[in-house]
């Protein structure tokens, strides 16, 4: 009974999904629609951020690697072959991908191929770095993150150097974009509440005692590095495919900046914190855009600081982390049942809270 | 490649290797004691070679009097970024320290970006770095004499806190044991300060010569030599200071030297360092010196 009123409901708010991208695709105006793209792709990205970072525990700082990694992968897959010889004028593409591209019907081969690419770079970077106690990982990321960048300036052959690649179909809207973060949350959701997933919790909560439950650590982390980096790919090719356009400053250390604060202010573990943080993120980026350019209230003179932006988010994380530790969901998930038991004024069950460490 | 041009080679990767020696210290000295990885290190790095822009270009002090008020300087910034951003979190679990690391690294970069511009200044380099010498020959630049010659006097001061003060001995016994240092009625918040004050004077004055070999400074350029120390620091073995001074070397050497070696290549010079990282952790995770690491339950 209660299983089926679950059901009926997730089916429900999916029909609710449907019917309001087929609403917002005809009647929003192309600055609302990109930033109604841009909330998806960052809730793909922080989701998937928030498997390494909240639920196990270990720090990563490389997902704008590998949202790079998933960029160019479907840059380079997308993109026309007439269109390459064009592009490619300092060095031609070389062998395999000069000659043939997907077509625009196979773009979902194309994301989840960007991801397994991004998978792979995460196995690689996760390989030497999971096996060791401390904070490894950390480093690493961070120098792979920086590494992307600076062989995307490099190997023109592959990725045409500084210019970038540009031109490609633009082929992400609201449908690809929300269904990728709806596809996401559902995937990892499921990850979370398997038995892989209290192992994860376990393997943050106290390694050692993890291990000695028999829990693989090592295993559980790369599972999670590995997923993570895999979803990550996808948002990374779902936003080149956006915004049509891809070079090597788009995936900025700041890109992984921005999705720390998203997972912090969301609250580390929290998969409902960090789907909705993100939406929160896009829109308050777009807010806050004021700031830096000049203003000019009639009694106030704003002269507008270009950088301002992220100086606040720093100055928020850095209090987030202080005094806030919890961010706004803490460990909280959303749930049906919350929800029925919210409308029929009853006690939320505790036994499911857990302690955020 | 003749040999003149190998021998200066040589000296230029000694020069860059004890630069990124004296800012490893900072990171190892720090990991040793709380295991933090102060992403903040590099920036602070920025900020010594500002304030001596700043005391010299600006102030017109003469030089012996900036390199030490700046030394003094950053080591206050390096009190106290510990004081209010580390010491309050010491007990968390540890990715909420790494996290506000993060974040004061990106906090004190963005800040810098916004009051001092993003665009590079000209240091204005010490008449003593800028002079080039003819020995037997070879023409070698100042720099590349001076700075592995100011390394070494730093870091002969640096041995002889550690080891033969009271508060050198009280650092050791905070990096072997901090619940048995502070029983032993050690201020252990006082030492962790000193540390940091330590490590931060040290990234100061490798940020002033630094700004001499390199002469423009802007806000972001600690972050590269932030990692590339930090990277030496792993490779000399983690929490060892003796291991950060050569792993800085052998950094600075094998950058300079691919690059020398394979002119091509030199776009991909960071790539190395970074594979250079990936190769240590596989094969020698605790480093040249590193002692094994002890799990603690």
């Amino acid at each position: 009974m209660k299983q089926r009123t679950h059901l009926l409901l997730s089916i429900a708010s999916i029909v609710l999904l449907v019917a309001i991208i087929w609403w917002a695709d005809g009647n929003l105006n192309a600055y609302y629609t990109r930033i109604a793209n841009t909330a998806a792709i960052y809730i793909v990205a922080a989701v998937s951020y928030n498997l390494i970072n909240g639920t196990v525990g270990a720090l990563s700082l490389g997902p704008n690697g590998f949202m790079a990694l998933g960029g160019y992968t479907i840059a380079l897959l997308m993109l026309p072959v007439m269109q390459k010889q064009m592009v490619f004028f300092l060095e031609p593409l070389i062998w395999p991908f000069s000659e043939f591209s997907l077509p625009p019907s196979l773009y979902l081969v194309g994301l989840i191929i960007s991801g397994i690419v991004a998978a792979i770079g995460a196995f690689l970077i996760g390989w030497p770095c999971l096996r060791l106690k401390g904070d490894y990982l950390a480093i690493a990321t961070f120098g792979f993150g920086e590494i992307i960048f600076v062989l995307a300036n490099n190997m023109l052959f592959l990725t045409n150097g500084a210019l970038g690649i540009k031109g490609l179909p633009e082929l992400t809207n609201l449908w690809w974009s929300w269904g990728m973060a709806a596809a996401t949350i559902f995937l990892i959701k499921n990850i979370v509440n398997s038995s892989y997933g209290r192992a994860m919790r376990a393997v943050r909560d106290n390694e050692v005692a993890a291990e000695a439950m028999g829990i693989n650590v090592t295993r559980i982390k790369m599972l999670a590095f590995v997923t993570s980096g895999f979803f990550g790919g996808i948002s990374g090719a779902l936003m080149v495919m956006l915004i049509s356009t891809i070079s090597p400053t788009l995936f900025m250390f700041t890109m992984t900046f921005n999705l720390l604060i998203i997972v912090v202010l969301g609250g580390l573990g929290s998969i409902t914190g960090a789907a909705v943080t993100a939406v929160l993120f896009s829109v308050l980026q777009e807010v806050l855009r004021t700031v830096e350019s000049p203003l000019n209230l009639g009694f106030i003179q704003w002269p507008g600081i270009p950088g301002m932006r992220m100086v606040v988010f720093s100055i928020l994380l850095i209090l987030m982390m202080l005094f806030y530790r919890r961010g706004l969901f803490g460990s909280w998930e959303f749930s049906w049942e919350w929800l029925l038991s919210k409308l029929r004024r009853k006690e939320v069950p505790q036994c499911q809270q857990q302690t955020n460490k | 490649m003749s040999i003149e041009i190998f021998i200066q080679q040589l000296l230029n990767g000694i020069s860059l290797g004890s630069l990124y020696s004296l800012i490893a210290i900072g990171y190892t000295m720090v990991y040793g004691i709380l295991a933090l990885i102060n992403f903040a290190h590099g920036d602070i790095f920025m900020i010594g070679a500002y304030i001596a822009f700043f005391a010299v270009a600006i102030y017109a002090l003469p030089w012996w009097l900036a390199a030490i008020l700046t030394i003094i300087l950053t080591a206050c910034v390096g009190m106290l970024i510990e004081r209010v951003a580390y010491r309050p979190l010491r007990d968390e679990p540890r990715i909420s320290l790494l996290i506000t690391a993060v974040g004061v690294a990106f906090f004190i970069e963005n800040l810098a970006i916004v009051t001092l511009g993003a665009r590079p200044k000209g240091f204005p380099v010490p008449a003593m770095m800028a002079t080039n010498f003819d020995i037997y020959g070879f023409r070698i630049s100042g720099v590349s004499i001076w700075v592995p010659i100011l390394t070494i006097c730093l870091l002969a001061g640096l041995l002889y806190i550690i080891y033969r003060t009271k508060i050198g001995m009280a650092m050791r016994a905070v990096a072997k044991d901090i619940e048995a240092t502070r029983l032993m009625g050690v201020n252990v918040d006082r030492v962790i300060m000193y540390t940091f004050a330590i490590g931060s004077g040290l990234a100061a004055a490798g940020g002033m010569m630094w700004a001499s070999k390199y002469p423009q400074i802007q806000p972001l350029m600690g972050m590269y030599p932030g990692w590339k120390a930090f990277t030496a620091a792993v490779v000399g073995g983690i929490g060892n200071i003796t291991g950060a001074m050569i792993g800085g070397l052998i950094i600075g050497v094998v950058e300079i030297m691919t690059v020398a070696f394979f002119p091509t290549l030199s776009g991909f010079r960071d790539a190395f360092v970074f594979a250079i990282l990936i190769i240590f952790l596989l094969v020698k995770p605790t480093g040249l010196m590193g002692e094994p690491l002890k799990e603690k339950v």
